[in-house]
């Protein structure tokens, strides 16, 4: 259970770091506009997209989680459909042409059409489920509606830690470079993680699947 | 695809500015006539290589007539910015358009000596995919690679307006127009933007019944080339403003915006004011509230001359004009380069004051009246052109040829293509350099200039300086 939540924290520190979720973005926008705090209006809209992309995967799932008796059969495919859109990833390395028209002035919306793009909600999909499923362990006599009601409040919270976790490490990582690394870092540091992060579903999903077995 | 960016982008103009210096450079040949193919020269310009200032390696296309004039690389600098998803994309390509054929040529410069043909679009499909023809400026953006046009449809490209087109920048498929709402716009020319403030500024030249032959005089002298900006929502596609410089001021050529996204101002060439046969420099630059203004700063005087001197197309004038033809502005955003194609002169504009530019330096060679000679004594041919500055802004580079019918209109005969580069002095000032003097094989005339690893005029840059 903790490990779980841990996961939730990791997941979200990966995010954070990938100047592919924007934490350049932040430092762009401290810089035009000359004022550090400009920052940290970028990265909240930066979170609040993230943040709904989350809930977007999380939520419908913790409607079925009320499915009790079809809980393994849930776990499974939704570990596979992860898995999948990982090996999807994989294939096809093109980036969808989509966020290129997205206005820089709507960080929000990039942010979360981006978090949507690459599945990032997707990589929290298999820990949610685990973590719901640890608690239907526990109180599997209690009726559905509880379950569900449960399962939401545990999306919603997944999804805030986990973007919370993002916002500190990007944040983190914006304002080092901002006030100290200089934008040289940008381009030293960047590497292309679009590999590593199409396994990541994989490995996400597929230890899902084995758990829930 | 790298694992790391290209270490050839860089976030800041300021980070371009401290990076290692050009070692090559890469010009464009043509061959006015159509004789023979036009061509990709590779031009060492390493002051410590004893091939300095000569071509080591040329690439021929197999097709002749294509009139090669501008160019542009795949990708530059622009791919930093995570908002396009491009920041794996290698230097690589150099994407040359052939202004008369309508022909694109991607070419493989990853091994600059062995520069490859990596894929050729044909101009049918140029026409049917996109109802635009005469391809000319390439700029890389957010979408992948946006390519202007100098026509529309149909045979002498009048059928619709020119504009701009998108192609994909890793497959180099041409995806489409990129133009969702042109406003006014019916001419097209050069065109540069502002990435993260998300505009475009565009330019007019004129339509090709206009150039292709050669200078319309009539249409010249009534005023009928273009003289209007426009100014454009980058990614919504949409033209939100368009500025009349005043029809007198014929021909609103090169765009350069300051590098530095942080300012918002940019500057625009005018080849000649038809009242007085100036020579102009508008500045450009949007307001707080989004709005666009522009204000002419630099005047250049024609040069009296007699009739005997000048070319049938000027005599009736008893001057020959400046002819601003190309401007280049260092990536600093302090020196803009100024090329008088006409009186043969580059003259260098300390612009750190965008509103009140001061000739900070000046260098003569060729000219129509005046043909001086470089100082290793050769004949320059014809006037200073297409300009390119290096990175660090130290070395100013040029060729001499403007296009094809236009030059023997005002610098009649065969006189060969030449490329020269001066030292620009850190505080102002500009020299010729004695020991830089490319040669060009003979029948060829020279064209644009681009940099290994990238110049003033193809990076974006989607970060401000610090």
């Amino acid at each position: 259970m903790v490990a779980l939540w841990w996961a939730v924290v990791a997941s979200g520190v990966y995010h954070g770091v990938n100047p592919g979720m924007g934490w350049p973005l932040t430092v762009s926008a401290a810089l035009m506009e000359g004022r550090r705090s400009a920052l940290a209006a970028a990265l909240a809209m930066l979170a609040l997209g993230h943040f709904l992309a989350m809930s977007a995967i999380l939520l419908p799932f913790s409607a079925m989680i009320a499915l009790v008796e079809w809980q393994r059969e849930i776990r499974i495919a939704a570990g596979g459909l992860v898995m999948a859109i990982g090996a999807y990833l994989l294939i096809n390395r093109r980036h969808p042409r989509f966020l290129a028209r997205v206005k820089p002035s709507r960080l929000a919306l990039w942010s979360f059409l981006a978090a949507m793009a690459h599945g990032a909600g997707f990589m929290l999909l298999p820990i949610y489920l685990g973590l719901c499923g640890v608690q239907e362990a526990d109180i599997g006599h209690r009726a559905a509606a509880d379950l569900m009601a449960d399962s939401v409040d545990t999306a919603l919270t997944v999804a805030a830690i986990h973007t919370a976790a993002m916002s500190v490490s990007g944040g983190v990582l914006a304002t080092v470079v901002y006030a100290w690394l200089g934008l040289r870092f940008l381009s030293k540091a960047w590497f292309n993680i679009d590999v590593l992060w199409a396994l990541s579903l994989v490995l996400v999903g597929g230890i899902g699947v084995w758990a829930a077995l | 695809m790298n694992l790391r960016p290209d270490p050839t982008f860089h976030a800041t103009p300021k980070l371009a500015m401290a990076a290692p210096v050009e070692t090559l450079a890469f010009t464009l040949m043509l061959s006015p006539d159509g004789a023979q193919p036009d061509g990709l020269a590779v031009v060492d310009v390493d002051p410590k290589s004893k091939s300095y200032g000569q071509i080591v390696h040329s690439l021929f296309m197999p097709n002749t007539g294509d009139e090669f004039h501008h160019f542009g690389w795949n990708a530059c600098s622009s791919a930093l910015s995570p908002l396009t998803g491009h920041a794996f994309l290698e230097r690589r390509y150099l994407i040359i358009p052939g202004i008369r054929s309508s022909r694109i040529y991607v070419i493989d410069v990853k091994e600059p000596l062995k520069a490859k043909i990596h894929k050729i679009i044909e101009p049918e499909e140029v026409f049917e995919k996109t109802g635009y023809s005469r391809p000319h400026t390439i700029h890389c953006g957010p979408e992948g690679i946006y390519v202007s046009t100098l026509g529309g449809g149909g045979k002498d490209g009048t059928d619709g307006p020119p504009g701009i087109f998108i192609m994909d920048c890793e497959t180099f498929e041409i995806l489409g127009r990129y133009e969702m709402d042109r406003g006014i716009q019916d001419k097209h020319y050069d065109f540069w933007w502002n990435l993260p403030r998300d505009y475009m500024v565009s330019s007019e030249w004129g339509l090709p019944p206009q150039f292709e032959n050669g200078i319309v005089a009539e249409d010249l002298l009534s005023n009928k080339y273009g003289h209007k900006i426009h100014f454009w929502d980058l990614r919504g596609r949409r033209n939100i403003q368009t500025i009349d410089l005043g029809e007198n001021h014929q021909m609103a050529l090169e765009i350069r915006p300051a590098h530095d996204p942080a300012k918002q101002h940019g500057f625009c060439g005018v080849v000649v004011d038809t009242t007085n046969l100036q020579g102009a420099i508008f500045t450009w630059w949007r307001n707080d509230d989004g709005s666009f203004e522009a204000k002419k700063t630099i005047t250049i005087d024609p040069q009296p001359a007699s009739a005997d001197d000048l070319p049938e197309l000027l005599k009736g004038f008893g001057a020959v004009p400046p002819l601003v033809t190309d401007i280049d502005l260092s990536l600093d955003d302090k020196f803009l380069y100024v090329a008088c194609w006409g009186t043969g002169e580059m003259h260098q504009y300390d612009v750190s004051d965008p509103m009140k530019p001061n000739l900070a330096g000046k260098v003569e060679i060729g000219g129509i009246v005046n043909k001086t000679k470089h100082p290793n004594g050769k004949e320059f041919g014809y006037g200073p052109q297409m300009v390119e500055i290096s990175r660090d802004g130290k070395r100013v580079y040029w060729t001499n040829s403007l296009y094809s019918t236009w030059d023997d209109q005002f610098y009649p005969g065969d006189r060969g293509g030449a490329m020269v580069m001066a030292n620009a002095a850190p505080a102002g000032g500009l020299d010729l350099d004695k020991a830089f003097w490319v040669e060009f094989p003979k029948g060829y005339r020279s064209h644009q200039i681009r940099l290994e690893g990238g110049d003033c005029s193809t990076d974006s840059f989607c970060y401000p300086n610090t």
